[in-house]
C-alpha cells in the first residue's frame, strides 16, 4: 500500500521538480516560451484593434496609488533636470521619422491632452486605478512624420538599470491606440518623480512594466534585434518576461 | 463510447472479477492532459502568489488596500520553478492555461458528441431520493464505491464532483485568469464586469484553485483505497475490473 501511494504522490512530486529540469532544455524552453506567442495571437484575433481598456470613474480610484520599479533615477542629470522642474528636459523623437523632434514640457502640453482613469495591473498582482493625462502618442508619432518601414516604437528612460537605461518597447498596434498616451499629469497634477515625472508611458492594454517611466528617447525601429540585448526590453532581456504583456 | 451505462439496469450486472470496458478513449485522453496541465497550473500559480500574497475584493488592490486574506509564503517544493522566478512561473502558467482551457473545450465537445456526459453523469432523480443518498454515503464508508447491482455506474458522490469540477470549477478558474489579463479585459469587458473588477477576479481565482487542489487530492486518495492498479489501469486501456 505504501508503495502505491508512492507511486501515485511521488508521481505528482516528481512532475514538479522535473519541470525545473525541462525548461533547462532548449527545445522544451522554446515551446514553453511561445505560449507568449500565442497569447498575444489570440488576444489580437479576439480583440478589436482600438477595443479601449476599462475606465473608471473618480469615486472607483486608489485612495493610495503605490510606487514600483524605480522611485527616483537619482542620476546627477536626472537630479539637475528635476531640480529645475524640468524646465531643461527635451523629449528626443527619432528613428524611422521625417522630421525628428526635440519637444520641451510645454510643447508636449500644447498637444491635446486625453485624460483618462485606468486601471494599472503589476506583473506581480496587485493594481491600482489612477487617472492620467497627456497626449495620444500617435499624435506624437504623426507630428514626428513616422516612416512607413517602423514597425515598433522604443522608449529610452533617464533611469539607470546595471548601469544601462531602462527601456520598453511596444508595437504600432498599441503605440496607436487611443488611449496609449504619455502622460505628464496624474490624479490632478503634474507627474511626481515617484510616478515617472516628467514624463511616462500608459500603455492601457498591458501590464505595468511595460509602462516606461522617466521617458527620454522615443525611437521608430523596424527591428528590436540591435537593441539591448534584442528582445524589446530590460526586464525581457534581463528576467525571460514576456514582451507581449497583455495577461 | 463503450463505457455505457443504460437508464435502467435491464441486463445482468457484471460478475465480480470481471474485466469490463470502464472509460473511452475521449475521457482517457483528456484525463491524463488535465492531469498534467492542473499540477503545473498549481504549481506555477503557487510560485506567481508568492510575487504578492495579498488577496483582495474589488476592482483595484494594492499594499495600502485592505487586504482580506494574506497568503503564506509558499515552499520550493511547492512551486514551479522551486526557485522563485516569476518570469519563469508565469510561462508555464500562461502556456498550461491554453492546454487547459483548449483541452476542457474539446472534451466537452467530445463529451456531448460520444454522450458520454448524457450516459454517465446525468444525474437522474432517483438517485437523489434520501434513501439512496444514505445508501451511497454507507457504501462510502466502507470503502465500497461501486453498486453491485450496476457496478459500471458512477456513483452518486462521484458525479456530483465530477459535474462540479467540469461544468463550475474548471471554467470559472479559465474565466477568472481571462479576467486578469489587460488586454482580455479590452476585448471582453463583460467578464471583468460579471465577476466584479480584477482584485475580486484574482481572489475567486486562488479559491477556485484552493478547491481543485482539494478535489485532487481527495480523487487521490479515493483511487488509493479503491485499489491503484485497476483504477490506474482503467484510465490508461479503458479495461477495468469489477471489485469482489
Amino acid at each position: 500500500m505504501i508503495r502505491r501511494r508512492t507511486i501515485l504522490t511521488g508521481g505528482a512530486g516528481l512532475l514538479l521538480a522535473g519541470c525545473d529540469r525541462v525548461i533547462q532544455q532548449p527545445t522544451a524552453r522554446k515551446i514553453l516560451f511561445a505560449g507568449e506567442d500565442m497569447q498575444k495571437g489570440l488576444q489580437r484575433a479576439l480583440m478589436d484593434r482600438g477595443a479601449l481598456a476599462p475606465e473608471y470613474r473618480r469615486d472607483q480610484m486608489s485612495p493610495i496609488f503605490r510606487t514600483n520599479g524605480t522611485r527616483n533615477p537619482g542620476t546627477p542629470e536626472y537630479a539637475a533636470l528635476a531640480a529645475n522642474r524640468f524646465q531643461d528636459w527635451r523629449l528626443t523623437v527619432g528613428g524611422l521619422v521625417g522630421k525628428p523632434l526635440s519637444l520641451s514640457l510645454r510643447q508636449i502640453g500644447e498637444f491635446p491632452a486625453r485624460r483618462q482613469i485606468t486601471r494599472h495591473d503589476c506583473v506581480e498582482g496587485w493594481s491600482a486605478i489612477g487617472e492620467w493625462m497627456g497626449p495620444m502618442l500617435g499624435n506624437i508619432l504623426k507630428a514626428a512624420d513616422i516612416s512607413t518601414r517602423a514597425r515598433y516604437v522604443v522608449f529610452t528612460c533617464a533611469d539607470l538599470y546595471g548601469g544601462q537605461p531602462y527601456y520598453e518597447s511596444i508595437d504600432l498596434i498599441d503605440a496607436f491606440h487611443p488611449q496609449t498616451i504619455l502622460a505628464w499629469g496624474m490624479n490632478g497634477r503634474m507627474l511626481d518623480i515617484g510616478h515617472g515625472a516628467p514624463l511616462r508611458l500608459r500603455v492601457e492594454r498591458q501590464l505595468g512594466y511595460k509602462h516606461a517611466k522617466y521617458l527620454m528617447r522615443i525611437d521608430a525601429v523596424q527591428s528590436l534585434d540591435n537593441i539591448g540585448l534584442g528582445k524589446g526590453g530590460y526586464w525581457e532581456d534581463h528576467v525571460d518576461y514576456d514582451w507581449y504583456a497583455g495577461i | 463510447m463503450e463505457a455505457g451505462t443504460p437508464t435502467e439496469p435491464e441486463r445482468a450486472p457484471e460478475a465480480p472479477g470481471a474485466v469490463i470496458p470502464r472509460h473511452g478513449w475521449v475521457t482517457r485522453i483528456w484525463h491524463w492532459v488535465n492531469a498534467v496541465a492542473v499540477l503545473i497550473l498549481l504549481g506555477s500559480g503557487l510560485g506567481i502568489s508568492n510575487a504578492h500574497p495579498r488577496l483582495y475584493w474589488g476592482r483595484y488592490g494594492a499594499n495600502f488596500d485592505h487586504a482580506w486574506a494574506s497568503l503564506p509564503h509558499f515552499p520550493a517544493w511547492l512551486t514551479i520553478p522551486a526557485r522563485y522566478n516569476l518570469a519563469i512561473s508565469r510561462r508555464w502558467h500562461l502556456f498550461f492555461a491554453l492546454v487547459l482551457g483548449f483541452g476542457l473545450l474539446a472534451y466537452m465537445i467530445g463529451g456531448l458528441v460520444t454522450r458520454h456526459f448524457q450516459r454517465d453523469l446525468r444525474i437522474r432523480g432517483r438517485e437523489l431520493r434520501p434513501a439512496a443518498i444514505w445508501a451511497d454515503f454507507r457504501r462510502h464508508l466502507v470503502f465500497r464505491f461501486h453498486d453491485e447491482r450496476d457496478p459500471r455506474r458512477y456513483n452518486l458522490f462521484q458525479k456530483l464532483s465530477y459535474v462540479a469540477v467540469l461544468f463550475v470549477a474548471l471554467p470559472l478558474a479559465i474565466l477568472t485568469g481571462i479576467a486578469l489579463s489587460p488586454g482580455m479585459n479590452a476585448a471582453w469587458p463583460w467578464v471583468l464586469e460579471l465577476l466584479g473588477g480584477r482584485q475580486s477576479a484574482r481572489s475567486i481565482h486562488f479559491i477556485t484553485a484552493t478547491l481543485l487542489a482539494l478535489f485532487t487530492i481527495v480523487h487521490l486518495v479515493l483511487v488509493i483505497l479503491a485499489g491503484p492498479l485497476n483504477e490506474m489501469r482503467s484510465m490508461i486501456t479503458g479495461r477495468w475490473r469489477v471489485p469482489e
